[in-house]
């Protein structure tokens, strides 16, 4: 109780708020609990386990061991590693092209809803022509594009700054992905966004803080984003199960990541083929995928509520 | 040569619906130190006036036709641009507006609010600024303004929150204040407080303050000089004590006997009938024609707008033979 009573005399911001109501918000904690597990397995444990592209022909299809514990898939390659790294590139799929997508969406929509008008309008139609192209029509064209680009890339770190081929290659491989996706997914965003700084302009903190002599850049970035930061944050979250579904789609189809590195899609993609025979190669990856999915799902679902400055204050 | 003259301004807004006059040819001075009114209903054009000074109107849709405010002898604050007037702006002429619960970034502290003028204007380092910030919360009233200073809006009541924003209107030292409606949204009790509070800053500081409202009861109190506007024009300028004495026109009359307090216990409340008229259509003869009941509607010029014109020495009015009346 105590506690408390410093806390509002300190001053409590709108985030500490939010944090307060997460917190009695169990469904959310657990997610962030489940996916910083996942993240932690994905992202450091990963380290110290077998290699994910070792073949074993010899040891094709076993079933759990104390050498493989879940077993390994058609070419004898431990499928728990080969989870584990493949979890790297899809939440990192998600949160960089999350990423990517956030700063453009903020930007480009936060500017066109500021200064309204033609630039707007112009900005606008933009959106709305990317829009009506299919989403994965795009991703496959930009995906063929760079992907010419970071083969490039590649030849020239590996002769000229003389890194790891194998290590600059699993790099370079992605870095396309990440890209197309997060080049895509602001359209969303700029909307939300701009619809938010037209809403904001309006009002009088915003007068305010023009007539105290700041510039209207000044005024946009320092007064109006910050307000629009609430929807945005529960935007994104939502927005990284989304690109790490695409990641799983764009690969199944062959277009995302290529083969030998893994990712939950590439694993789920070859697990199909054995469905009838090894059933497990599907269903782990698959568990793992849906487990983070909902998380990931929850977890922005509880931040819609927690963000939300109507909701009580207690 | 008065600190801030304005002579004729018209600020036109150029909407869908045709051509809106807000503002159709307003002049008035402000002197050092002094207070001015400016009353009217809402709509007349007593906001926009003042925007228009600080260049707080958008444009498009709003466009300054005609007119200049000499600033300080110098400065035409209508037609100095962007660069200049945002040197002036928050450092030489400071504002508050109406709301104090929307008029403050609900996402920022306090401190980092107050000191924008002063980081901006006075080029002062932060730990300075937060100093001078400290003491100026200290100086309108708001208690522990240290540990204040370090809340965020929400935490704050309706008065303080005014309290907060004059502090930071104040806190450059203006020549002159714009007080846009700083007491409308506040219960009756924190007017009062707040009304002080300007007077006594104003006496400190030598400040000038346009005092914008539509309560005459407010103007009684601390103003000078009265500016009555209605439909874009100003209709009775003149010193308080004479305006609630000797008022001239129909509508000072109107406004006058519409206050509760003026009224005859029992009897059904007096209003003025009907509403301010249409500012985007062109006005022909004298706009208060319509809801003229005091004076002799028949009487009022229909072909001509009436001239403003000084009555009495230092009182001022339009010049309508039915308002008069």
């Amino acid at each position: 109780m105590t506690n408390q009573i410093t806390d509002t005399e300190a001053g409590t911001s709108l985030w500490k708020d939010s944090w307060l109501r997460m917190r009695k918000n169990r469904i959310a904690v657990a997610s962030i609990i489940v996916f910083s597990i996942t993240c932690f397995f994905c992202f450091i444990v990963a380290w110290f386990c077998k290699d994910p592209n070792q073949v074993n022909l010899a040891n094709k299809f076993s079933g759990p061991s104390s050498e493989h514990w879940i077993g390994t898939d058609a070419l004898g390659r431990d499928l728990f590693s080969r989870i584990l790294y493949g979890g790297q590139v899809s939440i990192l799929v998600g949160l960089i092209a999350t990423t990517v997508s956030v700063t453009i969406g903020i930007i480009y929509g936060a500017l066109a809803g500021f200064f309204g008008g033609k630039i707007d309008s112009i900005m606008m139609r933009v959106v709305d022509t990317l829009f009506s192209i299919p989403f994965l029509m795009i991703v496959i064209v930009l995906q063929a594009v760079l992907s010419e680009w970071s083969r490039e890339t590649s030849v020239w770190i590996v002769s000229n700054l003389n890194w790891d081929k194998g290590f600059t290659d699993r790099i370079t491989n992605v870095l396309p992905l990440f890209f197309a996706l997060g080049l895509l997914g602001w359209l969303t965003l700029a909307r939300i966004v701009r619809a938010q700084v037209m809403s904001l302009k309006e009002r009088e903190f915003v007068e305010a803080a023009t007539s105290l002599g700041l510039t209207k850049l000044t005024v946009l970035f320092r007064h109006i984003i910050p307000n629009t930061l609430g929807p945005t944050v529960v935007y994104a979250t939502l927005s990284v199960p989304g690109f790490i579904m695409y990641e799983a789609t764009l690969s199944y189809l062959g277009l995302g990541v290529e083969s030998p590195n893994s990712s939950w899609g590439i694993l789920i993609k070859e697990g199909a083929n054995y469905l009838e025979t090894n059933s497990q190669l599907l269903i782990f990856p698959g568990i793992i995928f849906s487990i983070t999915l909902f998380a990931l799902n929850f977890l922005g679902d509880g931040l819609r509520d927690a963000l939300d400055v109507r909701a009580s204050k207690d | 040569m008065s600190l801030l003259e304005v002579n004729n301004l018209k600020t036109y807004f150029h909407t869908r619906n045709g051509i809106v006059r807000a503002v159709d040819g307003v002049s008035f001075s402000v002197d050092k130190g002094k207070t001015i009114g400016i009353v009217g209903e809402s709509g007349s054009g007593k906001s926009v006036s003042c925007y228009s000074l600080l260049g707080l109107l958008p444009m498009p849709p709003a466009k300054i036709e005609e007119g200049e405010a000499i600033f300080d002898r110098s400065t035409d604050l209508l037609s100095c641009g962007e660069k200049v007037l945002r040197t002036i702006r928050g450092k030489r002429i400071g504002m508050i507006f109406q709301d104090p619960m929307t008029s403050l970034n609900p996402y920022m502290r306090i401190a980092d609010q107050i000191i924008e003028p002063l980081c901006l204007h006075m080029k002062m380092d932060k730990e300075k600024a937060l100093k001078k910030a400290i003491h100026s919360l200290d100086e309108v009233g708001i208690p522990e303004p240290d540990n204040r200073i370090n809340m965020y809006p929400h935490e704050f009541s309706g008065g303080m929150r005014q309290r907060v924003m004059i502090a930071m209107a104040l806190i450059t030292n203006p020549e002159i204040l714009i007080a846009d409606e700083p007491t409308t949204a506040l219960d009756v009790t924190i007017q009062k407080q707040i009304l002080d509070l300007i007077q006594t800053r104003q006496k400190e500081l030598g400040t000038a303050v346009i005092f914008i409202t539509h309560d005459l009861a407010v103007i009684s109190e601390i103003c000078e000089e009265v500016n009555i506007m209605y439909a874009g024009r100003i209709v009775e300028k003149t010193d308080t004590k004479s305006l609630f004495r000797t008022p001239k026109h129909a509508y000072t009359r109107s406004l006058l006997k519409s206050i509760p307090a003026n009224q005859v216990k029992g009897e059904k409340l007096y209003t003025i009938p009907g509403l301010p008229p249409d500012t985007s259509q062109i006005i022909r003869g004298c706009a208060f024609r319509e809801r003229n009941q005091i004076g002799d509607q028949n009487q009022c010029l229909t072909n001509s707008r009436p001239e403003f014109k000084e009555v009495e020495p230092g009182h001022w009015v339009q010049n309508c033979p039915g308002c008069l009346s």
